[in-house]
């Protein structure tokens, strides 16, 4: 689904992604953890092209699965796709713009979310979602079905459809904000998500019900996570499928569910060391 | 009118584009007089300029009875010089309210010049200006307030935010307090910005466009200069109005 190769990227002037590789295939979800500063932001920003990131070599391909054919579809859903084999759509992420990415399915988790005043989550959300439906050829929805679709996601997160009609992220406290990052990834329903430290700010409770949104929303054969997080307990929540440690600007270690825990025990400094 | 053209050095005038106004000059009739009676409410909704050669004015004189509101609501976008003048005598007791949004772009001169005398107690103002400037244009808020010694409980407030879309573009802001009163609030505050980097791009990693991103921005900015418009069918009028004039900025 998704395949990094050697990505160089600065910041100002400053490199800071320095060859990473790394690939993600639909059904898995990868966590990302290191230590501050390693990065794990500039990954995720390069790969949304936030302006200023600026990726100096390498590349990034995005494939997703092309639509089924009417009699393979069950439940409306696309079907598991097998990299090896399946006729998917690939892109060149670093080509488009960060509204095309979007629309191609990549959804990306803010470690900050960002308030917009005088603009209504409702209609924040509506506007993004029928600005993708309408980039794909698809339909907009209506306001009944919009208003439909929010409830739902909404009571997937716990969160009280009276935040919905606040302005963006405004006076929200920091867990309430990434709860909303939640509801509008379930109200987008991407392909991909990019999740920066959505379980930072969160208390015991919040984490619980974001991990089961989590799972929720994109536990699916044709959908993948890449979740940066510095804690083991959302992993006890999310549970990942491969574990990458990123030092420097590179992935320096891979392994399963259990690195997680052996970073928990000794810190990345020894691992990354040892690496 | 007899009086002559206005200089620079007039206060009032300092942002003003003469040169547009010179060949008009001696044709304005002076300021329209409008006397609010004690106890009632006076509206004026303005969403466009009635332009001569260019120039666009409007040039109020509004004296408002005890108890009394006035009202004005302005969106000034459609001249190649634009003026809103307006000047307030207060009551006691009345209120003075003026909200105005000015949009301006290529080399557009608008301003919004206000004069708000606070001439008897317990009477309250609001001025709530937001400008949205493109290319080389000149939005100017010009508000003097004046409170006599005698206006107890004057409670007078101003807030202009401006925002840039250019390099180009100037917003000026200037305050004017002339207070004799003690028992007195004046809060004021004065912004010049450009749309927010991070959350364009917040908007964007949703599937935003820019040019929607833009609009959706650009219209909460300036939805703080109508909130005060009671009638929610006058208030969506000059909303979309403003709307229409905004999406032909960017
Ligand atoms: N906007 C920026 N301007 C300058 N330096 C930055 C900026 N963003 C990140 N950096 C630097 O890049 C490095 C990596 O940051 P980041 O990707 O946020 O790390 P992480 O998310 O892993 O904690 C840090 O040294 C940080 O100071
Ligand atoms: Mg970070």
């Amino acid at each position: 689904m998704l395949k990094i190769e050697n990505l160089h990227a600065t910041v100002g002037d400053t490199e800071i992604l320095k060859g990473l590789s790394l690939t993600l295939n639909a059904g898995e979800i990868h966590a990302i953890m290191g230590p501050n500063g390693a990065g794990k932001s500039t990954l995720a920003y390069a790969l949304g092209g936030r302006p200023g990131y600026e990726v100096t070599s390498g590349s990034v391909d995005f494939t997703t699965a092309v639509r089924a054919e009417p009699v393979e579809a069950q439940d409306g859903e696309a079907p598991a796709s097998d990299p090896s084999t399946s006729s998917g759509r690939t892109v060149d992420l670093l080509d488009m713009d960060p509204h095309e990415r979007a629309a191609a399915g990549i959804f990306l988790g803010f470690q900050y979310p960002v308030e917009i005043p005088g603009v209504s989550n409702l209609q924040f959300l509506r506007e993004s979602l029928n600005a993708q439906r309408t980039s794909r050829g698809e339909d907009p929805l209506s306001g009944a079905e919009f208003i439909k679709l929010a409830k739902e996601k909404a009571a997937l997160l716990k969160m009280d459809m009276d935040m919905l009609k606040r302005a963006v992220n405004v006076g929200f406290s920091g867990g309430e904000k990434k709860r909303n990052e939640m509801v509008q990834m379930g109200i987008i329903n991407p392909k991909l998500a990019i999740l920066d430290e959505t379980d930072s700010g969160l208390d015991i409770d919040a984490l619980r019900t974001v991990g089961s949104g989590i799972n929720a929303i994109m536990r699916k054969p044709d959908k993948a996570v890449l979740l940066i997080t510095h804690y083991q307990r959302l992993l006890d929540e999310v549970k990942p499928d491969f574990v990458h440690v990123l030092a420097d600007g590179r992935i320096v270690k891979t392994g399963g569910p259990e690195l997680a825990i052996q970073l928990e025990n000794e810190g990345y400094e020894a691992i990354a060391e040892a690496a | 009118m007899n009086a002559p053209l206005p200089t620079r050095r007039d206060e009032a005038w300092r942002y003003a584009d003469l040169k547009a106004l010179e060949p008009i000059w001696p044709k304005l009739a002076g300021p329209e007089k409008i006397n609010v009676p004690a106890g009632e409410t006076v509206s004026r909704q303005i969403d466009a300029l009635t332009v001569v050669d260019g120039v666009g004015m409007v040039d109020l004189d509004v004296t408002i009875g005890d108890k009394a509101t006035f009202q004005i609501h302005v969106l000034a976008h459609n001249a190649d010089y634009g003026r809103i003048q307006v000047k307030a005598t207060l009551g006691n007791g009345s209120h003075f309210e003026l909200g105005g949004a000015i949009l301006g772009s290529g080399s557009q001169t608008l301003e919004i010049v206000t004069e708000t005398i606070h001439a008897e107690p317990n009477a309250t103002s609001n001025q709530v200006v937001r400008s949205v400037l493109a290319g080389k244009a000149v939005g100017s808020f010009l508000g003097k307030i004046n409170v006599a010694r005698h206006a107890q409980k004057t409670d007078a407030a101003q807030s202009v935010k401006s925002m840039l879309l250019d390099r180009g573009a100037t917003a000026n802001a200037k305050p004017e307090l002339e207070i004799f009163a003690d028992d007195v609030k004046c809060a004021h505050g004065a912004t010049v910005g450009e749309l927010d980097k991070q959350a364009l791009f917040y908007m964007a990693s949703r599937g935003i466009t820019p040019a929607l991103a833009k609009k959706l921005m650009l219209q909460a900015f300036i939805a703080d200069a109508f909130v005060s418009v009671a009638d929610d069918t006058e208030r969506e009028a000059i909303e979309s109005k403003a709307l229409e004039v905004l999406e032909a900025l960017s």
